[in-house]
């Protein structure tokens, strides 16, 4: 796979960027994964099974492949191109790799056999990416059948980014990531560090005691019985790469918010987070999968509209300013109270049908 | 003394005074007031002449023109070896580590850019850390690491600081990396660019 390959090969996906001309829309806001099931919002731990859901939305299967995926690709692409230090894995990660491999074409060749195929013969796999126009003959554990190693080969044909924990001492390291849609934190920084330590700079959290109940739940997971779990944050313009290491380049734009053009800039950008318990090597698989929808199309839901500006208003400033959401917070009260008469929501995050 | 740290957030590193323990090596490694840490501990030690029989000691002036080579060279230690600065010390240590079997005790006191990357280097030949004390002694100037360049400057005084690579203005945070064994340092008018606050002596 290179920067050469173009959408088209099939008409769902979309050809549309995350930087410059940002022409990413969603064709229909619908089947966003809205993250707020009531009208407050605080940190807990909020871990249910990540089983298949509703059908049209990005629950259906558990590796969601939505209209984004060829332009998510080329984008990523891109920002390995631009920096790879990027993509990230410790020497010992190499089998939590594979088993990440394994898990992710099985499942896609399982819900999307229009789009990928695998076929296995013993070690011998064959695997067909039709939408990227790839095509792999390799041999299962053998790293020189691939021309990356298999965590980056895989990661850099699936949306959503993804870290790799290893278990060792009743914790959990962070020992390799593939991470180009972040909200603005440095797998280079962060690589190696404990479950603790990379959540350091989270605030409140600690103190509730959530990434203790979150670390023994995660150290009790088991393969086969993968969860999930939302975090969200807010980003001006559909840019997927939030880096800190591009701060300087994209936290201008933080600056360039008015009444008129902020419905169509500002994005709440929502991560679906699944964690897999993997087979070989007994590590755990972090999904982090992106979601950005413009504040324009998320209030054509008037449940959701009600509801994001009833959150914003009431988030703990702590919160707001950890989000990187806090200068621009009066703006997008003022901008989503016109979409909000008042009236009660019903519970749950899913639209009013 | 230790020198005091405010626990901020659960990357920042926390220190304790070292104290002697039983062990086939005692591998020493300080800088600047450091020493005086392990002259502590010596003080304290019960099977003093033991670890002393088996020590080998690496030092390095602090970033302060802190040079405590006399009275380390007082205690006797099997080994000791001066380096001029920091980064001249690390060969030896990556030397020494090569032959260090399990048994080692290592002693790390001094500066924090100091502690870190001896830390790093004994990580990195598979000791668990249980095996590494740290003592916190002296100089309280950082090790950071800009986000956006990946350079490392050393010694930071200020907050806000320029990057020594880049040129960025950047604040520090208490995030730290034990694998790079520096604090973050991000770009801090990135938002409003030219709009610097004062810089302020934070690290002494």
């Amino acid at each position: 796979m290179s920067l050469d390959f173009k959408p088209g090969a099939f008409d769902f996906f979309r050809d549309e960027t995350f930087r410059e001309s940002f022409t990413y829309r969603n064709s229909n806001p619908l089947r966003f994964p809205f993250p707020f099931d009531r009208d407050d919002y605080m940190y807990s731990v909020n871990m249910e099974p990540h089983v298949p859901g509703r059908k049209g939305t990005a629950f259906e299967h558990v590796f969601d492949v939505d209209e984004h995926y060829v332009s998510e690709m080329i984008d990523r692409a891109k920002v390995l191109a631009d920096d790879p230090l990027r993509c990230q894995s410790l020497p010992h990660m190499t089998l939590a790799g594979w088993d990440l491999l394994e898990l992710i074409m099985e499942a896609k060749a399982r819900d999307y056999p229009q789009w990928f195929s695998l076929t296995k013969n013993g070690n011998r796999w064959h695997w067909v990416n039709r939408p990227l126009g790839i095509e792999q003959s390799l041999t299962f554990l053998d790293e020189s059948t691939l021309p990356y190693g298999p965590f980056e080969y895989i990661t850099r044909q699936t949306q959503g980014d993804f870290s790799l924990q290893d278990e060792r001492d009743n914790d959990l390291w962070m020992d390799a990531g593939m991470i180009t849609s972040q909200a603005d934190w440095s797998l280079d920084f962060d690589i190696g560090m404990s479950f603790m330590e990379w959540h350091a700079p989270v605030p409140l959290a600690h103190e509730k005691g959530v990434f203790d109940r979150a670390l023994k739940f995660l150290l009790k997971l088991q393969h086969g019985a993968p969860v999930r779990r939302f975090n969200w944050t807010m980003t001006v313009n559909p840019l997927l790469d939030t880096a800190p290491e591009t701060y300087p380049k994209w936290g201008p734009t933080k600056t360039t918010l008015t009444q008129e053009n902020l419905g169509a800039k500002q994005h709440l950008r929502v991560e679906l987070q699944s964690l897999w318990r993997l087979p070989r090597s007994n590590a755990i698989a972090f999904d982090i999968r992106c979601y950005l929808c413009s504040f324009e199309q998320i209030v054509t839901v008037p449940k959701w509209a009600r509801r994001l500006h009833r959150v914003v208003r009431d988030l703990p400033e702590e919160l707001a300013a950890y989000k990187g959401f806090l200068r621009n917070r009066p703006a997008m009260v003022e901008w989503l109270s016109k979409y909000d008469d008042g009236a009660p929501t019903s519970p749950g995050w899913w639209p009013d049908d | 003394m230790l020198t005091p740290v405010t626990p901020t957030i659960r990357s920042r590193p926390v220190y304790a005074p070292l104290e002697a323990r039983p062990g086939r090596l005692h591998l020493m490694v300080a800088d600047g007031e450091g020493a005086d840490a392990l002259v502590d501990m010596m003080g304290k030690a019960s099977d003093r002449s033991q670890i002393l029989a088996s020590a080998h000691m690496i030092y390095a002036p602090g970033p302060n023109g802190t040079d405590r080579t006399d009275a380390l060279k007082a205690l006797g230690l099997r080994q000791f070896f001066r380096a001029p600065t920091v980064p001249a010390l690390l060969p030896r240590l990556i030397r020494v580590l090569a032959d260090a079997h399990m048994g080692t005790q290592f002693y790390l006191a001094g500066t924090e850019g100091l502690i870190g990357q001896a830390e790093r280097e004994i990580m990195a030949t598979g000791f668990p850390m249980g095996a590494i004390q740290k003592e916190h002694r002296g100089s309280t100037v950082r090790r950071v690491q800009c986000v956006h360049c990946k350079g490392i400057t050393e010694n930071v005084a200020t907050d806000p600081f320029k990057c020594s690579h880049c040129g960025l203005n950047l604040f520090v945070r208490d995030h730290y990396s034990r694998r790079i064994a520096a604090f973050q340092g991000v770009n801090i008018d990135a938002e409003d660019p030219g709009l610097v606050p004062e810089p302020v002596v934070r690290f002494k």
